[in-house]
């Protein structure tokens, strides 16, 4: 059965910024990771093949190629989690 | 060479490095972070009562400020914060007049890790003791960034880590005065810290003889290879030469500043962007983005910054900021580097 925990190495709450989180993919699952967010997200803007702007679920966030994504203004660790399930399940 | 003589003699490779008069005078610790905790709970919980102040400036970093906030409310004494300018510098006005016969201690960082502004710790110093004050210097980002000379700056206690100057993580150094040292209690009861523990028969306790200082302050097994790692990094910074090292950031940071200023339409630079004011620091946030996105975009270029607020919320609330993006500088950056940096910078300007 496929987990979130399969393709997320963390989950890190920001800091200074209003409520946010990095999360980390794990680096021999990130293209796939990547791959399967840019299939559901919705993309509304990107740079250079590195930084895409997405919503998912009425959530903004931005995934960088290096294996990164900044989630902002979601409540949670648990709700960021309930998020990339949905993502890449 | 024996452990104990090598690690005997990092103490006093230390001690030259900052010229203190004597090996015995330095206590190795983890870092600044602890170092500055040995001061507050070995001397400030002793020393410190209802009615005594302890002066810090608002840019300083958290662990110059949450240690003294613990004691104060154990204590009773009132934590005093100096105002610090809206271009990143202090206000001498306002921390020198908050300096009284009631300040026991100024706290101070001697550069800041937000915006490189460098203090004139030697002024405050000065100051201080006119008052009957003790002065503890925060060195975490002078002192592998500049020559530092405790002595010249008359400072009673500086702190540092070894992990901002080409050494490991988990090891620092304390600097304090010998006479400071000889009076204060330990912070850390363990092995090495004592001199006698005998077990008295009639009273059912253990009697307890104290080491003397340094050792008095190092309960526990000496951090050994940390120490020795320390001695190499400050061997391999003397043979470059402090002076040469400050030269080299500064030239970098001017560049730096005169072509992000040029170049980056977006961009803006928090604090003083006078390089006779600032070590290789340079805070900056870009339109539209946060200080993490952007980081990310630089790390995707294998440019590495920090993002956030730098464990110094109080300055960022002064910067009116929620966080911010910074650059820093040290001696094997290179002004093709920083070309590098801007170029990227460009780029995601256009995002």
């Amino acid at each position: 059965m496929p987990a979130v925990e399969d393709y997320v190495a963390r989950i890190e709450e920001t800091c200074g910024e209003e409520k946010g989180a990095v999360v980390t993919f794990k680096y021999d699952r990130k293209e796939e990771a990547i791959a399967k967010i840019m299939k559901k997200a919705k993309l509304k803007n990107s740079l250079s093949g590195i930084i895409f702007d997405l919503t998912f679920q009425g959530v903004s966030f931005r995934m960088f190629s290096s294996g990164k994504a900044i989630f902002k203004g979601v409540k949670n660790k648990e709700a960021i989690h309930d998020l990339l399930a949905a993502l890449l399940l | 060479m024996e452990a104990t003589e090598l690690h005997e003699n990092a103490r006093k490779t230390v001690a030259k490095f900052i010229n203190a008069k004597d090996a015995s005078e330095i206590v190795f610790v983890r870092g600044t972070t602890e170092a500055i905790n040995l001061v507050a709970y070995a001397w400030g919980l002793r020393n410190l009562k209802k009615g005594d102040e302890v002066l810090v400036s608002l840019m300083e970093h958290h662990s110059n400020i949450v240690p003294w906030e613990i004691i104060a409310k154990i204590n009773g004494f009132t934590l005093k914060y100096g105002k610090v300018n809206e271009d990143g510098t202090l206000d001498y006005e306002d921390f020198e007049s908050k300096i009284s016969s009631k300040t026991k201690l100024a706290s101070l960082s001697h550069v800041s890790n937000v915006s490189g502004v460098i203090n004139d710790v030697k002024r405050i110093a000065k100051v201080a003791h006119e008052n009957g004050a003790l002065m503890l210097v925060d060195g975490a980002q002078s002192v592998p960034h500049m020559p530092v000379d405790v002595r010249d700056l008359d400072a009673d206690f500086l702190a540092f880590s070894g992990h901002k100057m080409l050494g490991p993580t988990g090891i620092g150094a304390l600097y304090g005065k010998k006479h400071l040292l000889e009076t204060m209690e330990p912070f850390q009861g363990g092995g090495e810290m004592i001199k006698d523990v005998i077990f008295n028969q009639k009273t059912g306790h253990c009697s307890i003889d104290w080491n003397e200082p340094p050792w008095k302050f190092e309960a526990g097994t000496p951090n050994i290879c940390g120490g020795v790692a320390l001695m190499e990094a400050i061997k391999y910074l003397e043979n470059i030469g402090m002076p040469e090292v400050l030269a080299h950031e500064k030239m970098l940071t001017e560049y730096a500043t005169k072509t992000m200023q040029n170049c980056c339409t977006k961009l803006v630079l928090y604090g003083t962007s006078d390089p006779a004011l600032k070590c290789g620091i340079m805070p900056f946030g870009i339109a539209g983005l946060s200080s993490h996105d952007v980081a990310l975009f630089l790390d995707n270029n294998g440019i590495m910054i920090r993002s956030g607020f730098h464990c110094a919320q109080p300055l960022h609330q002064v910067f009116k900021l929620q966080s911010s993006a910074r650059a820093s500088f040290y001696i094997y950056n290179t002004r093709e580097e920083i070309d590098r940096f801007i170029e990227v910078l460009k780029e995601i300007e256009q995002f």
